[in-house]
């Protein structure tokens, strides 16, 4: 029980997004599982932040910063699902 | 979503300490007012930034505790005896004082009353200061004069750490349907006439004073990790969706 | 940098010169964890090494116990920049583990149950600079801390060390491991302060 929500990757992931990625639906790329990335277990204590499925625990995010850059990797997640503005 | 969505990435904001409330020994509210606020939705959160002058800083997350108004809003916030933010913010930060921050953050554990595809009635249940993004979806049903039924259930260790006692008295003594339905839970030291033994939240307090699962509520956990795993476990079994149950762990990182 | 917070020192932070540059000195021993922790049972326990030829030499966890030990105290450092001192671990030498392993490869990839990698040269590995330790501090290795067994390279930042060490490849030519891919400097130097790329 060392895990967040994935809303506890909402302020980094709000630094690199134009728009709110936590209740983005994403798919497990390992288990095909899917689901809101609000739901993820995110692993924070480190030097990164780590967001694993809730499923199967396959490592969906992968996210490092430090004061002028950030590093991300969204190889765990197939595709992801963004709603869009209702007035676009 | 509309209104949660922030197009544009997030950037730090300066607010001022507008006004501080004491809400119990430990625990305190900060009134904020933050130029160029975009607003936010009832459950979103906040990063909060400390720099020393060495250049040194420290970062928490913290629920807002209120419901949008304008620039203004309210942080409650929980003094951990060996916390680095927290002491700061609980203690030193006094009217006036600058503080940074980023937000608003999150846009799913959120509650939106103007959202028409979601009427089902909302189940609340909060450990220790896990009442706070719950708060604020109370303050914005009651902002919106929204009549979708609410109900709490909230674990204390004891009746002086409850948060925001006299609001939620108030509330629940406020007529149907605007009332809001709040049961507590003593897990330390219950109340000198309770007939409730003391102890850790159970299927009966979140079946008798919560919803049943026909009842198809959304239900909205926050507390710490152990809390909310439990909580969640039990509703799960004990029929409920697990698909609606959406939790905010706050986890025992920081301070 | 943010604005200055008015009354706001943070944690206390001591120089010092024994203190590579940016870090502080803690006396608790932080857990970091990428992930839940792998519970291994040293029955089923097993470390590889693999050559850049495919050759494969293991280790059970009897095996690995006969190996001729040591007890040595290092001072280690985190990338996150927290240090600790005299911290006392028992464990094998990988001097020990490759003295019969013959390779001519360069670089090393030190994997974990759990699915952790991280790389380094090999002859970081070798020179009395690193091992596979199985105890800390008097007793088993706590699985939070690693356990059974962990990497120890005291010389480069903690996320070398790897914890719930498996195996150990050995290649021709350099891989990234877990962090190294993702911002991490390759080498990770401390008194360098080589903590991402670029550094």
């Amino acid at each position: 029980m060392d895990y967040l929500d994935g809303n506890a990757l909402g302020g980094a992931l709000g630094e690199l997004f134009a728009v709110d990625v936590t209740a983005a639906v994403g798919q497990c790329a390992s288990c095909g599982t899917t689901g809101a990335i609000g739901q993820a277990r995110v692993y924070s204590n480190a030097p990164g932040m780590i967001a694993r499925c809730p499923a199967c625990s396959e490592v969906l995010i992968r996210l490092v910063r430090n004061e002028d850059r950030a590093w991300l990797d969204l190889r765990g997640i197939s595709c992801l699902q963004l709603a869009l503005p209702a007035d676009r | 979503m509309a209104r949660a969505a922030v197009l544009g990435r997030l950037n730090w904001l300066v607010g001022t300490v507008a006004a501080v409330r004491d809400e119990t020994p430990t625990a305190r509210t900060l009134v904020l007012d933050v130029p160029g606020w975009p607003g936010h939705a009832a459950g979103q959160h906040v990063d909060v930034r400390l720099t020393a002058p060495d250049g040194y800083s420290a970062q928490r997350s913290y629920s807002i505790a209120s419901a949008a108004d304008g620039n203004r809003l309210e942080l409650t916030v929980q003094r951990l005896a060996d916390g680095e933010v927290s002491p700061y913010l609980a203690q030193t930060l006094e009217v006036g004082y600058p503080l940074e921050l980023r937000g608003p953050i999150g846009g799913w554990f959120v509650w939106d009353p103007a959202d028409p595809a979601d009427p089902a009635p909302v189940l609340l249940v909060a450990g220790g200061s896990g009442i706070v993004p719950l708060m604020a979806m109370i303050r914005a049903r009651a902002a919106a004069a929204s009549k979708v039924p609410f109900r709490l259930v909230y674990s204390v260790r004891s009746p002086d750490t409850v948060i925001y006692s006299g609001e939620l008295l108030a509330r629940e003594q406020a007529s149907e349907p605007d009332g809001v339905s709040v049961t507590y839970v003593y897990t330390r030291t219950a109340p000198p006439r309770s007939d409730v033994p003391p102890g850790r939240i159970s299927p009966a307090a979140l079946a008798v004073d919560g919803w049943l699962p026909r009842q198809a509520p959304a239900v909205f956990a926050c507390g710490p990790t152990g809390y909310v795993e439990a909580v969640a476990g039990i509703l799960t079994r004990a029929g409920h969706d697990p698909g609606v149950i959406k939790t905010e762990r706050f986890g025992p990182t920081g301070g | 940098m943010g604005i200055v917070s008015p009354g706001f020192a943070g944690r206390r932070r001591s120089g010092s010169e024994k203190l590579p540059p940016g870090q502080y000195l803690v006396t608790d021993f932080p857990v970091l964890s990428a992930g839940p922790t792998p519970r291994v049972d040293t029955g089923k326990w097993e470390l590889r090494i693999r050559s850049e030829t495919g050759r494969v030499y293991t280790w059970d966890w009897a095996a690995f116990l006969r190996l001729p030990s040591e007890d040595i105290t290092v001072d280690i450092h985190c990338v996150t920049k927290w240090s600790k001192f005299g911290t006392g671990w028992r464990g094998v030498s990988v001097d020990t583990l490759l003295a019969d392993v013959e390779t001519s490869a360069e670089f090393a990839l030190a994997r974990s149950y759990g699915g952790y990698t991280t790389n380094l040269p090999l002859q970081d590995l070798l020179g009395g600079q690193a091992w596979v330790a199985y105890r800390y501090d008097g007793q088993d290795l706590a699985p939070e801390h690693g356990g059974p067994a962990r990497l120890l390279v005291p010389h480069l930042y903690f996320w070398k060390s790897a914890k719930w060490v498996n195996g150990i490849d050995l290649m021709a030519k350099d891989q990234q491991g877990f962090w190294e891919s993702l911002g991490y400097h390759n080498y990770g130097d401390p008194w360098r302060e080589q903590r991402y790329w670029g550094d």
